[in-house]
C-alpha cells in the first residue's frame, strides 16, 4: 500500500516536472532557448519540406507515372517551395543568429528578449496555419485544399475565379505573418549588435559573423516589407473586391511580378549571408589563420547588400521589358558577381597556407566554396537576357536555384550545426558519422543537381507534372531521383548523428575547436547569464589574446 | 586552461552605445517606410488607369486645415519630451494632450473625407482602380495614426498617473520618432494623393 502511494507520488512528480519543462520552453525568453526553439522547429518542417521534395522527384522519376495527380503535385510544389524557404532556411539561420549573436558580442541576452519570443512564435504560428491549409482549405467544393499556385503565386492565378476556396488566402495569410517575425527578430538583432557590444568591441572588432548578420538584418527589413505590402494588397484583392492584381479592372498582373521579385531576390542574400558568415567563422579557425581581408569582407558583404536591392527583375527577362530595363538588370546582375567573388578569394587567401584541419565543418565549408561559385556562375549564365530568354522557367533555373540553396546554403548550414552543436549541447558530434553524411550528402547532391541543368538543355519545362517519353529526359530525371534519395539517406545520417551525439558524444568543454571568438570563453552549454562576468577585448581575436598574452593581436591593430 | 585566465585588457574609459530603443524605432521607421514606399509606388502606378469613374479631380478635396493639424502636432510632441527632459510636468502634459487632440482631428478629417467619398460619390475600395489604391494608401497611414494615438495615450495615462518623469525622456523620445515618421509619411501621401494625383 505504501509502495503504491509511493509510485503514485513518484509519477506525479514526473509529470509535473515534464509539465514544469514545458512550461519553461514555452514562455522562454532566453535568446539561447528560443536560438534552440527556432532550430528544431526548422528541422520538423525540413523534413516535411523533404517528403514534399520526394514526392515531386518520384512523380517524376518516370515518364507518364501516375504517383500523384496533377492537382496534388501542384500543392507539393507549391509547399515545397514555401516551406524550404520561410520555415526551414529563415528560422534556422534566425535560430543561430539568435544564440550566437549575444554570446559573440558579449552580451547577457537580445537587446529586447520579450520581442523575440513573439517573434518566434509568429513564426511557429504562421508555419502551423500554412499547413493547416490541409485540413481547413477546402472553402468550396471541388476547390483545392493546400495553396497550388506556385511559391512566388503570380496574378491572376491568386484571383477569387482561379482560386476559389481558402487554399490562397491561408498561404498569404502565412507568409505575411512570418514576415512580421522576421521583421521583429531583425530589429532585435539589429539593435543588440548596434547597442549592447560588451567594452571594447568596436564596430572593426566584431567577428564577421555580427557584421553579416547585420547587413542580413538591414536587408530583411527592407525587403521582407514590400512582400507584407503585395500580400497586404492581394488580401484586399481577395477580401474587399480591390484591382492590385486584377487585369479586369486595368489592373496589372505584372506589378505583383515586380513586387514579389522585389522581394525575392534580395531574400536568396538574406538566406545566403549568414552562410557567408558561417564559413567566415568556420574557415579562419580550420585552416588556423585569421580571416584574410577583414575589412574588404565587411565592405564586400555591405556592397551585396546594397546591389541586391537592384536585380529583382532579371526573374522577370521574359515578360517583355524595353531594352533599357533588360540592359540595366543585366549589368547589376553581373556586378553583384564582383563583390561575392572577393568573398571567394579572400576565404581562399585564408586557407592558402594554413595547417589546414580537414574537420566535417571544414569539409562542408569547402563543398560550399567550390559549389556557390558553381552556382554563382550559372547564375550569371542566367543574367544574361538572352540566355535567360532561351532557359526561363526551364529545369536549368530549377538547377541553378537548387545549387544556391542547397550546395550552397545547406552546406554551410550544415557546418554550423557541426561547428556549434558542441557549444549547444556539451557534447561533441561523431567524426566518423559526419563524414559519412559529408560524402554521400556529396555524392547525392552532385547526381541530383549536376544532372539537372541537362533536361532543362533539353527544354523540359519546370513545374510539369509529367511528360513524355522520346524526348531524351528519361535517363536525367532518373538519376536526379536516385540522387535525391542519396541525399535523403545522408539527411538521417545527420538525424542520427544530431540525436546520438546528444546522449553519447564525447564532452566537448569550452573551446573544443580552439577558436578565437568569445563564445567559445564560457561553458558548453553556456549559463542563462552567459558571462558571470561582462567581457572586454581589445581586439578581433579576444580568446587569441587571452591564450597567447605573450604574442596578442591588440598590438597589431 | 589558459583560456579561463584573465584577459590583460584595459577597459576603455568611455563605452556609451546608441540607446537600443532609438535603434530599433530607427529599424522599423526603415521598414515600415519599405512598406509605404510599395503602395505609394502602386498608387503612382496606377494614376489615370481607372477604367470607369470617379476620377480623383472630381471628387478630392485638397485637405488643408487636417494637413496642418497633424503637422502641427509634430512640434508639439518635440516640445513636449523637451519639457519632460527639463522636469516641466505641466508643460509636457498639456503639449501632450495638445499632440493627442491634433492627431484625432487628422484622424476626423479622413474619417469625414471617407463618409463623403462613400455617401456622396460611391466610391468604395473595389470602385475603380483609383478607389482600391486610394482607400488602400491614406487607410494604411490613418491606421499608423491610429497605433500612434494608442500609444501616445497610454503615455498620457501613465502620466496623469505621475510615472513619467524626467528619467523616462529617452522611451518618450521613441515614440516621438514614430510620431515624427507618421507626420512625414503624410507628407508623401499628400503629394502623391492631392497633387501629383488630381
Amino acid at each position: 500500500m505504501s509502495s503504491d502511494a509511493i509510485a503514485i507520488r513518484t509519477a506525479g512528480a514526473t509529470s509535473r516536472q515534464w509539465l514544469e519543462t514545458l512550461h519553461g520552453w514555452v514562455t522562454t525568453v532566453d535568446h539561447k532557448r528560443l536560438g534552440i526553439l527556432y532550430i528544431v522547429y526548422a528541422l520538423i518542417f525540413l523534413v516535411i519540406g523533404g517528403i514534399e521534395a520526394f514526392i515531386i522527384r518520384i512523380q517524376l522519376m518516370r515518364p507518364h507515372l501516375d504517383f500523384v495527380s496533377p492537382q496534388v503535385f501542384n500543392r507539393m510544389f507549391t509547399m515545397h517551395g514555401t516551406t524550404m524557404i520561410f520555415f526551414v532556411v529563415m528560422p534556422v539561420l534566425f535560430g543561430f543568429a539568435n544564440y550566437l549573436v549575444p554570446l559573440m558580442v558579449g552580451a547577457r541576452d537580445m537587446a529586447f528578449p520579450r520581442l523575440n519570443a513573439f517573434s518566434f512564435w509568429l513564426t511557429a504560428f504562421s508555419g502551423i496555419l500554412l499547413y493547416f491549409s490541409f485540413l481547413g482549405g477546402s472553402g468550396l467544393y471541388g476547390a483545392g485544399n493546400a495553396p497550388d499556385v506556385g511559391w512566388w503565386a503570380y496574378a491572376p492565378l491568386t484571383a477569387r475565379a482561379f482560386s476559389p476556396g481558402h487554399s490562397s488566402d491561408y498561404w498569404t495569410i502565412s507568409v505575411l505573418v512570418s514576415g512580421f517575425g522576421s521583421i521583429g527578430t531583425a530589429i532585435n538583432l539589429i539593435a543588440t549588435i548596434l547597442s549592447m557590444r560588451c567594452p571594447g568591441m568596436k564596430l572593426s572588432r566584431m567577428p564577421l559573423f555580427a557584421w553579416m548578420t547585420l547587413v542580413m538584418s538591414g536587408l530583411v527589413l527592407i525587403a521582407i516589407t514590400p512582400l507584407s505590402a503585395a500580400q497586404i494588397m492581394l488580401l484586399i484583392d481577395r477580401y474587399l473586391g480591390g484591382h492590385f492584381f486584377d487585369t479586369q479592372a486595368g489592373g496589372s498582373a505584372a506589378i505583383w511580378m515586380h513586387f514579389f521579385w522585389i522581394f525575392g531576390h534580395p531574400e536568396v542574400y538574406i538566406l545566403v549571408i549568414p552562410c557567408f558568415a558561417f564559413v567566415s567563422e568556420i574557415v579562419p579557425v580550420f585552416s588556423r589563420k585569421p580571416i584574410f581581408g577583414y575589412p574588404v569582407m565587411v565592405a564586400a558583404t555591405v556592397c551585396i547588400g546594397f546591389v541586391s536591392m537592384s536585380v529583382w527583375a532579371h526573374h522577370m527577362f521574359t515578360i517583355g521589358m524595353n531594352s533599357a530595363s533588360n540592359s540595366f538588370f543585366v549589368l547589376t546582375t553581373m556586378a553583384i558577381a564582383v563583390p561575392t567573388g572577393i568573398k571567394i578569394f579572400n576565404w581562399l587567401g585564408t586557407m592558402w597556407g594554413g595547417k589546414i584541419q580537414f574537420k566535417t565543418p571544414m569539409l562542408f565549408c569547402i563543398g560550399f566554396l567550390f559549389q556557390f561559385l558553381i552556382a554563382g556562375l550559372t547564375g550569371i549564365m542566367l543574367g544574361a537576357a538572352p540566355f535567360n530568354w532561351q532557359l526561363s522557367g526551364s529545369y536549368f533555373v530549377v538547377a541553378h536555384f537548387h545549387y544556391v540553396i542547397v550546395g550552397g546554403i545547406l552546406f554551410g548550414l550544415f557546418a554550423a550545426f557541426y561547428y556549434w552543436y558542441p557549444k549547444i549541447t556539451g557534447r561533441m558530434m561523431s567524426e566518423s558519422l559526419g563524414k559519412l553524411h559529408f560524402w554521400l550528402f556529396i555524392i547525392g547532391f552532385h547526381l541530383t543537381f549536376d544532372v539537372m541543368h541537362i533536361p532543362g538543355f533539353l527544354g523540359m519545362p519546370r513545374r510539369i507534372y509529367t511528360y513524355e517519353p522520346g524526348r531524351g529526359w528519361e535517363i536525367w530525371n532518373l538519376l536526379s531521383t536516385i540522387g535525391a534519395f542519396i541525399q535523403g539517406i545522408a539527411t538521417l545520417v545527420f538525424v542520427a548523428n544530431l540525436i546520438l551525439s546528444y546522449f553519447k558524444g564525447a564532452k566537448a568543454g569550452n573551446d573544443p575547436w580552439d577558436a578565437w571568438t568569445l563564445e567559445w570563453s564560457v561553458s558548453s552549454p553556456p549559463p542563462a547569464y552567459n558571462f558571470s562576468t561582462t567581457p572586454a577585448v581589445a581586439s578581433r581575436r579576444p580568446l587569441w589574446d587571452r591564450k597567447h598574452p605573450e604574442d596578442q593581436d591588440s598590438r597589431y591593430e | 586552461m589558459s583560456a579561463t585566465a584573465n584577459p590583460i585588457v584595459q577597459t576603455p574609459a568611455a563605452w556609451i552605445l546608441p540607446y537600443r530603443g532609438k535603434v530599433a524605432m530607427g529599424c522599423l521607421i526603415v521598414a515600415e517606410s519599405a512598406i509605404f514606399t510599395i503602395f505609394v509606388v502602386a498608387y503612382i502606378f496606377y494614376i489615370g488607369k481607372s477604367l470607369s469613374g470617379p476620377v480623383p479631380r472630381e471628387v478630392l478635396e485638397v485637405p488643408i486645415f487636417f494637413t496642418i493639424c497633424l503637422l502641427s502636432s509634430s512640434l508639439t510632441v518635440h516640445f513636449a519630451s523637451k519639457s519632460l527632459e527639463h522636469g516641466k510636468r505641466g508643460a509636457f502634459l498639456g503639449l501632450w494632450l495638445l499632440t493627442i487632440i491634433l492627431g484625432s482631428l487628422f484622424l476626423f478629417g479622413t474619417g469625414q473625407e471617407w463618409h463623403r467619398l462613400i455617401y456622396e460619390h460611391g466610391l468604395t475600395i473595389s470602385t475603380n482602380l483609383f478607389g482600391t489604391t486610394y482607400y488602400s494608401l491614406v487607410g494604411l497611414h490613418a491606421f499608423h495614426v491610429t497605433a500612434g494615438l494608442l500609444m501616445l495615450l497610454i503615455v498620457l495615462f501613465f502620466a496623469i498617473a505621475g510615472r513619467v518623469g524626467p528619467e523616462q525622456t529617452a522611451r518618450v523620445e521613441v515614440l516621438s520618432m514614430y510620431w515624427h515618421f507618421v507626420d512625414a509619411v503624410w507628407v508623401v501621401v499628400f503629394t502623391v494623393v492631392y497633387i501629383l494625383g488630381r
